[in-house]
């Protein structure tokens, strides 16, 4: 069945046919029409779910944690300050290995207050052990999340569904509404490794020292160096079950095909542009009238952020002319951290292309195609005098 | 009533190994051995980072038997709720959730937390163990810290303020139970757990816990100091049982009685040392004045010092 409902909304019928059981959140625009609508669910009925209205975005994503650690499915979401009032919590979830699934509704941080589009937010989380996903339309919004928990539950790590804030948060699209038996089928329910109980006790998340050290029976024990070890390797691995499960994903639903980088008239481009978000879909139309002037361009929205997925960079980027980044987010003092991302990718390829920087959309700042047409033009049209900085599109003075 | 427990009567079942990274005397010892046996093994405990984190040993060893979630300073109720939450998502509603906080991780970084789990009325138990200070990080002054103490962070003349009254703001909160206990009174403590325990919704206690480390008085008194605090009217024993407060236990026979004067209290630790004797007098006068009240109050409410907890 289709319906045409918000982002927003989409994600929560993800979250309801994940049959999340553990729900906390705290309201913050533009995640807030998301848990409205889920504690809508939960007290109507149609939604089996423990719905904890916390008092802050720190004790959500605590309530997540331990809900987690006892054995539950767990869901929040939050946006911007939200996110970074969060993130003690989003490295302790990490380390403790926990699969809980949050959205990220991107929007740029403050100072000065903003409540509109860019992905500062999320970004500035890129290092704490979570899986990032990035959405471009509904219909990925309520796939990624039912998959999320897959991926999540699979590696024992937690993920971010991040889609843009207003763009695809509050703007109506069709999406298919897939039968809950076929998603069961799909997602089985959450079996925790170990989770607290009376009846086996463990001390969780314990004081851990710099080195290995044997327990009470003799055997070695791994110290925190290792623990940490074991998250790398684990989101290293999250790569390929994430293929896997977009494979999976396909088979049962007919969507899907493209878990790293969703390319777009990619096959013969010398030119590709690169983005996250939403922003891969209008730069399509851009694309569109750069062929019809000639030049072989194409776009690739990049849809696993962490892990990051070098090899499939690298098997889309290498040979071309150029790879054009489009960043709605950068590491200030620095360059934008998509470009400097794939940048490492490429460096060991000998034939790699030319990598530019385009830093746009900042707090909800428009995107104009015709800024989109002529920087995108003009870098395939004179790569090679762009340079390696990152240049600011639409600064107005 | 039930009647109450005595040494004799203690389960004998140790949940708390001996030999723990505690140090020698201290009170948190005492309480959690006497409080874990009152809750029972079918708890799960939540712990942010205090001493009580040491206690329970460094990975891959615990010190305790009760399954433990360790979580972040501020996060202590919330994580407890989660807990909650999801025993109750997974048909659990037996298993009692306790959280274990010390008075930093209660009164000043944990409170946003534990003030909304209170509202929202989670059905926990809340233990916030009171060594008057940030021990952990070397004592520094907490909210929890009585005024005069030297501290790290009040290291000449001592703390200016005054104690946080940390179960007069979470009894505003209209919650079922709150009392007070001492580790100096052990039994005191475990017959108000065991109570507690038969009843639903936030519950909250606030133990005061003697802290040779950071108070400075040698290990062997501890008992003796948690006592000498509550027999000078300074740290009183009561329980607020569904808004109606009471004195209990040692507390309970200080009414109309004589009380220690707080001079002897205090001389017998060395954070007290930068204190004059008109601060002293100050300090002293005002616990005169708070036990006035208690006794006004008495004349109006019997049962201020009515029947004892049991
Ligand atoms: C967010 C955060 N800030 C600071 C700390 C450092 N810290 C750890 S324990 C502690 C003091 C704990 O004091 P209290 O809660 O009174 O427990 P005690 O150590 O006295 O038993 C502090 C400040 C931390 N772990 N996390
Ligand atoms: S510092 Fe005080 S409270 Fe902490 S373990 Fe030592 S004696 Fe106990
Ligand atoms: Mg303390």
């Amino acid at each position: 069945m289709h319906i045409i409902e918000s982002g927003n909304v989409a994600a929560a019928h993800g979250v309801k046919l994940a049959r999340a059981q553990v729900i906390a959140a705290y309201p913050i625009t533009p995640q807030t029409p998301l848990t409205e609508k889920l504690s809508e669910f939960v007290e109507a009925g149609e939604m089996k779910a423990q719905y904890i209205p916390v008092e802050s975005e720190h004790s959500a994503l605590s309530v997540c944690i331990a809900a987690s650690s006892t054995g539950a499915r767990a869901f929040t979401a939050t946006s911007a300050n939200g996110l970074l009032y969060m993130v003690e919590q989003l490295h302790w979830a990490a380390g403790a290995r926990l699969p809980i699934v949050m959205c990220v509704v991107n929007r740029g941080i403050g100072a000065p207050w903003t409540v509109w589009n860019d992905h500062q937010d999320a970004m500035s989380q890129r290092d704490a052990g979570w899986i990032q996903i990035y959405c471009a339309d509904h219909q990925q919004i309520i796939d990624t999340v039912i998959q999320a928990y897959y991926l999540a539950e699979t590696v024992s790590i937690p993920v971010m569904v991040c889609y843009d804030g207003y763009i695809l948060s509050h703007t109506y699209m069709p999406f298919e509404l897939t039968d809950p038996e076929k998603i069961d089928a799909f997602l089985p329910p959450y079996k925790p490794a170990y989770a607290l109980d009376p009846a086996n006790p463990a001390n969780l998340n314990t004081v851990t020292l710099p080195d290995i050290r044997p327990d009470i029976r003799g055997q070695m024990a791994p110290g925190y160096m290792e623990i940490r070890h074991d998250l790398h390797v684990d989101l290293r691995r999250a790569i390929d079950v994430t293929a896997d499960i977009d494979k999976k994903f396909s088979v049962a639903f007919g969507r899907g095909g493209n878990p790293f980088l969703e390319p777009y008239r990619c096959d013969d481009a010398e030119f590709v542009a690169v983005c996250l978000g939403s922003l891969s879909y209008h730069l399509r139309d851009v694309v569109d009238a750069l062929r019809k002037e000639g030049i072989a361009v194409g776009v690739a929205g990049v849809r696993l952020y962490r892990p990051f997925p070098d090899q499939a960079v690298i098997n889309l980027l290498v040979g071309r002319k150029a790879a054009i980044v489009f960043e709605k987010a950068l590491s200030y003092g620095n360059q934008g951290a998509l470009y400097g991302d794939i940048k490492a990718a490429l460096y060991p390829c000998a034939d790699r292309p030319l990598v530019h920087n385009y830093i746009l959309g900042l707090g909800g700042r428009e995107i104009q195609t015709a800024h989109l047409l002529d920087s995108l033009r003009t870098s395939c049209r004179t790569p090679d005098a762009i340079g390696d900085k990152p240049v600011w599109l639409g600064l107005k003075m | 009533m039930a009647s109450k427990t005595t040494v004799l009567t203690l389960p004998e079942d140790e949940l708390v190994h001996p030999g723990n990274r505690a140090c020698a005397g201290c009170g948190l010892s005492i309480a959690y051995r006497i409080a874990l046996k009152a809750l029972g093994r079918d708890t799960i405990l939540v712990v942010p980072p205090s001493c009580l984190t040491v206690l329970q040993g460094l990975y891959p060893i615990a010190a305790t038997q009760l399954p433990c979630l360790n979580v972040t300073f501020a996060s202590t109720a919330a994580g407890a709720t989660g807990v909650l939450g999801a025993l109750r998502a997974l048909g659990n509603t037996s298993t009692t959730v306790a959280a274990w906080a010390g008075d930093g991780g209660t009164s000043d970084i944990g409170i946003q937390a534990l003030s909304g789990a209170c509202e929202r009325g989670e059905d926990f138990i809340f233990f916030c163990y009171d060594n008057e200070a940030y021990m952990n990080t070397g004592v520094q002054r907490s909210g929890t810290t009585p005024q005069g103490a030297i501290t790290t962070t009040t290291p000449f003349s001592g703390k200016r303020q005054q104690k946080k009254d940390v179960p007069s703001i979470i009894a505003a909160h209209g919650i079922g139970y709150v009392a007070t206990a001492s580790a100096s009174y052990p039994l005191d403590l475990f017959d108000k757990i065991k109570k507690a325990k038969t009843m639903s919704g936030p519950r909250y206690f606030h133990i005061h816990i003697p802290c040779p480390a950071g108070w400075g008085f040698e290990p062997r008194y501890a008992v003796k100091l948690g006592r000498m605090a509550v027999e000078s009217g300074l740290f009183d024993l009561y329980e607020i049982e569904n808004g109606k407060w009471r004195l209990t236990g040692a507390s309970r026979k200080l009414i109309g009685g004589k009380r220690r004067p707080v001079k002897d209290y205090l001389e017998t630790q060395s954070r007290f040392k930068g204190l004059s004797e008109k601060r002293i007098d100050k300090i002293q006068k005002e616990i005169d004045a708070k036990w006035d009240g208690y006794e006004q109050a008495m004349g109006a409410q019997k049962d201020i010092a009515g029947p004892d907890a049991e």
